[in-house]
């Protein structure tokens, strides 16, 4: 755009203004860094470049924002102990706010800009949605989607892989639980009005009879959902009648439902999806706003859940101790162990464990063969076996019922695994011991 | 010193816009050739941005109201589109102007209490409405579907274009087309009547003019471009959720506005390149310094807040009214140096300047 | 009919809180006829300030009152620095303001605090009160609310009935000029007016906390229903700004008891609107002679 500098009448400086505006445009757009020329984009002999979307400001942000860097402090870890076929993982964090409008526009700068190999651990299930058919369509991997949707096995997409048991599932688990122990009892759920709680609700339906059901009750999941506590929503499960409650809901959304039915001085039984039942998260909440009239741990007291990574308090479990000692070294934002930390580091070392499997030939399709080959056969920090497979790309296959007491959650009952149709069955095999790839070897 | 007659751009409104928006749609094309994928991608997204920003400018410009909620009725043009192009199999452009009609008519419903409002009245239905858009979709879930949205699939490219650079031009083209039918509102006999409302609202109905019609139909028109760039963003988002429609999407429409000038047409391109550019510059600034990850994390918010209050502040007509009086100052200065009694053009740009009509 | 019970309890309490937000933008538009959007940030301010104290093992209520005061002088001070330099500026220019104001300290509150969630202790037991056999959707706390919140009016309404602040308030409002040549000094009225607002925001942040977890986006849908509140009321006068607050209470509490949880932030819209439809300057505003 080049206009002669004498012009001055406003009509052309109106004219060149627009012009103006492109030309930043362009100027600021000539800087991001062009595709190196290799093989694989985002591999080098020395370094492998992996990309991430997570809130760590905003109403989301809440534990989720610890998840990411736990995952990357297992990333240094491996790092400082000589990479990966010689490889360090250069790990990118975006912070997209759970806002898809963010997530899009990032993820596209990760794979265009940053020339990423992979993104791994994504968090939500609109924001990773808002990005599926993008990645894929440039073949890109998304691994490990911080998700528990029952949406990310679907033919369309093949690049990308779940990573929690889907909620249907974990709906499935606590539901038989539910129908075999409290038989006989009026149940009422609560849950959060979107794919979490639905899915959920999906899950529970099949397990448990209609007719036993007290009521239904939900909140929003947006900014204004828990405004106003959830006392209305609990009041009504009390007045139906239900023994047992089941939470489907963010751990903001259980100690609120926790509350509200201390203030009512109810105590029904309650069942607390994995998402919404961090003990030490929940503790944390309910001690400091319930201090006057009840420990919070007391109110958590009895509570049943799900768990598909070993107990948090589980001091002598190789992995806990494991994961404790590389985010006390080299995760710098780190403050507390729990159920997101544990998250995190589990996301980590899945991620290297691909990585480790698809070979030092490393392609974007080898990748994604190794995951789907090898995938149910990683040495996973979880209790269970992935269940990755050419027609799965779920993760975590089940998980055990556990009941929270005194702050420590015990297990109740073997582990579960199943399908979103399929029939529930047991799974007997025992924690997978920590390889060699992370004993500093 | 005058311009040569054939150099000069017509007076008729019409065609002195159209040939503005060529010779600068002409520019954004050959940008969108010689730039990378990605920053074609950004170059899409400033255009749905302007588009929206130009709404609300004509909004508060020209009707002298505000909306804090106009995230709302990106909303309801996204959902429009969004679920046209799921179950029909259409031309891009009726989707699209299904967007528009869907938006002017939800504009013109709310706006009907604004014809008696009083500015914060307005921004406080406006605000309650942005909150409210978001919980519809998992009322209405089966419609909306819920939380996860609606998929849109990215437009197909003709031939060997890029999809990233077709996203660009379709967005772009779908901008510029949407300034020149706001320019040539406000420019019409009916976009003075609404500078004479607002200036003088007794004197105006004297004349025989109808503010509170006046005032709904601006409502109306305003929500209509933001319904554009709703449509325009399915497309370029592929996904339209609750999510994307928070408070904040239109607390940043009201950010680009101020920062580009409010009330003017060309600073809505400035305040989408701010929208679009300074959490990125932000995002790079703060990686060199060794701030703490929470600090980190809210610094493009704070950066936008502070923005907004100092040039409210300090320069309430926004970069396009800085670059205005700077321009006049050199014109002053030339005219001095030369002796040039040169009388400046009458004002071209098709709003009032901003000293006259912002805040 | 224990749900009816409930749900107005609950309703009633939450409104009382939505009426003491409402009481800060009322005495702010009295003031300056100014509708301040960041009153709910600026309210999650003193809150995390009340926070720091408690951290620090301050006692409660000391860390209660440090809260309020802060309110006080945060008020004043947004009045000085941001406020005061608009003042015969269009409308639009302080609602722009506060809302950049609102993003600003969020995002401020969010890089010292965090953007997590907490809880907050409340000043009484939030265990509900019995009554026979019945247990009540009403605690001390509660109770605790409704006195701070009653209090609060009593004292702002004697205030401004009684005392020569007070008249000198409602001159400045009403009549700056006339107040100016009688020897008001307005400025310094109108920081009192922002000072006091703000410590009705900070009561409401202190009161709210304890029942929905602390956060930097806590009081964001929480202005929502204040302002409507406030608009039901007229947006001019303290009575109608409790009344708004329990009338908009008891409607959310019903409508998203009765009608489900998505219709709570439709309904406080809806309402809006056609509240605003029927009477442009809210229901129990006086009818005011056309400006011409």
């Amino acid at each position: 755009m080049k206009t002669t500098p004498r012009m001055r009448s406003r009509t052309l400086m109106t004219a060149s203004l627009l012009g103006a505006v492109s030309l930043v445009a362009a100027a600021c757009g000539t800087t991001s860094a062009k595709p190196t020329a290799t093989t694989t984009p985002g591999v080098t002999a020395s370094q492998i470049i992996l990309g991430t979307t997570t809130p760590l400001s905003g109403p989301a942000a809440p534990g989720y924002s610890e998840i990411a860097p736990a995952a990357g402090a297992i990333f240094d870890y491996v790092n400082a102990h000589g990479g990966i076929f010689g490889r360090k993982i250069k790990f990118i964090i975006d912070n997209d706010q759970y806002n898809p409008t963010l997530t899009v526009p990032m993820t596209k700068q990760l794979v265009q800009a940053d020339n990423v190999f992979a993104t791994v651990g994504g968090l939500g299930t609109p924001t990773q949605l808002a990005v599926q058919p993008y990645l894929n369509s440039q073949k890109i991997p998304q691994l490990f989607i911080a998700s528990g949707c029952a949406c990310w096995t679907d033919s369309k997409y093949p690049y990308s892989f779940g990573f929690q048991p889907n909620y249907i599932v974990e709906g499935k688990i606590l539901g038989s639980y539910v129908k075999k122990n409290f038989a006989g009892e009026k149940v009422g759920y609560l849950y959060q009005d979107d794919e979490f709680g639905l899915d959920g609700v999906k899950g529970l339906d099949q397990e448990i009879s209609k007719s036993s059901i007290a009521g239904e009750q939900n909140y929003q999941g947006t900014s204004a959902g828990l405004a106003a506590g959830l006392g209305n929503q609990i009041s009504a499960l009390k007045n139906a009648g239900a023994k047992v409650v089941v939470l489907y809901t963010i751990p903001a959304a259980t100690a609120l439902a926790l509350l509200a039915a201390a203030e009512l001085r109810w105590s029904p039984q309650w069942v607390i999806s994995s998402v919404g039942a961090d003990p030490p998260t929940l503790a944390g909440l309910l001690s400091s706003f319930s201090k006057k009239a009840v420990t919070g741990t007391a109110l958590l007291n009895g509570a049943i859940t799900n768990a598909y990574l070993p107990p948090e308090s589980d001091a002598s479990n190789a992995w806990v101790k494991l994961s404790k000692s590389i985010l006390t070294t080299y995760d710098k934002g780190y403050t507390a162990w729990d159920g997101n930390a544990e998250y995190g580091a589990a996301l980590g070392y899945a991620t290297v464990e691909l990585l480790e499997a698809a070979g030092k030939n490393l392609t974007r399709p080898g990748l994604i063969k190794a995951l789907e080959t090898d995938g149910s056969k990683f040495a996973t920090s979880g209790l269970v076996p992935f269940t990755y497979s050419a027609s799965d790309h779920y993760g975590f296959s089940g998980s055990e019922i556990v009941k929270i007491e005194n702050g420590n959650v015990n297990p109740v009952s073997p582990i579960y695994e199943s399908t979103n149709t399929g029939p529930i069955t047991t799974y007997t095999g025992s924690q997978a011991p920590v390889p060699n790839l992370f004993k500093g070897a | 010193m005058k311009l040569p007659r054939w150099l000069r751009l017509p007076t008729q409104p019409l065609l002195r816009h159209l040939l503005l928006a060529v010779a600068g749609g002409l520019v954004l094309y050959v940008i969108t050739l010689s730039v990378s994928q990605y920053d074609n991608l950004e170059l899409a997204e400033i255009g749905w941005y302007a588009i929206a920003i130009a709404g609300l400018s004509v909004l508060t410009g020209v009707n002298g109201q505000i909306s804090l909620g106009h995230g709302a009725f990106m909303a309801v043009g996204a959902y429009s589109a969004g679920l046209m192009m799921e179950h029909f199999d259409l031309p891009l452009i009726v989707p699209v102007l299904v967007a528009v009609g869907a938006a002017a008519v939800i504009g013109g419903l709310v706006g009907l209490p604004a014809t008696r409002l009083k500015g914060p009245y307005l921004a406080g239905v406006t605000l309650a409405l942005a909150f409210a858009v978001q919980d519809l979709p998992n009322k209405f879930s089966s419609l909306f579907n819920g939380d996860q949205g609606i998929i849109v699939n990215p437009p197909t490219p003709p031939g060997t274009v890029p999809a990233e650079r077709w996203l660009a031009w379709i967005t772009l083209f779908g901008a510029v087309v949407g300034m020149v039918i706001l320019a040539n509102f406000l420019r019409s006999r009916f976009g003075r009547s609404l500078r004479a409302v607002r200036d003088d609202e007794i004197a105006a109905s004297a004349a025989g003019l109808n503010p509170a019609r006046l005032r709904v139909l601006t409502f109306a028109v305003s929500a209509a471009a933001a319904g554009l760039a709703g449509g325009l963003f399915a497309l370029w988002s592929g996904i339209v959720s609750p999510d994307s429609f928070s408070l904040f999407l239109s607390i940043q429409l009201l950010a680009g506005m101020v920062i580009g000038g409010s009330g003017s047409l060309i600073g809505a391109w400035w305040g989408a390149l701010a929208l679009v550019y300074i959490p990125e510059w932000t995002q790079n600034v703060s990686g060199h310094f060794n701030l703490s990850a929470g600090v980190k994390a809210n610094m493009q918010n704070a950066v936008f807040g502070l923005l907004i209050i100092v040039i409210m502040m300090l320069a309430p007509s926004g970069i396009q009214g800085w670059l205005r009086s700077l321009w006049s100052a050199i014109g002053r200065l030339a005219r001095r140096s030369k002796g040039d009694s040169d009388q400046a053009v009458a004002p071209l740009t098709s709003t009032p300047s901003p000293e006259r009509i912002s805040p | 009919m224990g749900r009816f019970v409930d749900l107005t309890l609950n309703g009633f309490t939450y409104g009382v809180i939505y009426a003491a937000v409402a009481l800060g933008l009322v005495l702010i538009w009295r003031a300056t006829r100014i509708v301040n959007f960041a009153q709910g940030a600026l309210a999650t301010l003193t809150t995390y300030i009340a926070v720091s104290l408690l951290d620090r093992s301050v006692n409660y209520w000391l860390a209660f009152a440090g809260a309020l005061f802060a309110g006080l002088v945060i008020g004043a001070l947004t009045e000085r620095v941001f406020i005061r330099p608009l003042y015969g500026k269009p409308d639009l220019n302080p609602i722009v303001v506060s809302i950049g104001l609102l993003i600003l300290v969020e995002s401020i509150a969010g890089a010292i605090w965090g953007s997590g969630d907490r809880g907050f202790e409340p000043a009484f037991s939030q265990i509900g009160i019995s009554v026979g056999k019945t247990h009540l959707e009403f605690s001390h706390f509660d109770v605790f609310v409704l006195a701070s919140v009653l209090v609060l009016m009593v004292g702002i309404l004697v205030l401004f009935r009684w005392t020569n602040l007070g008249l000198r308030m409602r001159a400045s409002a009403f009549a700056p000029e006339v107040a100016r040549l009688l020897g008001v000094r307005v400025g310094r009225i109108l920081t009192t007016g922002w000072a006091l607002a703000t410590f009705a925001g900070a009561l409401a942040g202190l009161l709210v906390a304890p029942k929905v977890l602390l956060s930097p986006n806590m009081m964001d849908p929480i202005l929502v229903y204040g302002f409507a509140a406030a608009v039901l009321g007229g947006l001019d006068s303290p009575l109608g700004a409790l009344v708004g607050g329990i009338v908009t209470g008891l409607g959310i509490s019903y409508v998203g008891g009765y009608m489900g949880s998505s219709m709570e932030t439709v309904g406080a819209a809806v309402l809006l609107i056609v509240v605003l439809s029927i009477r442009p300057e809210g229901i129990f505003s006086r009818p005011s002679a056309r400006r011409v």
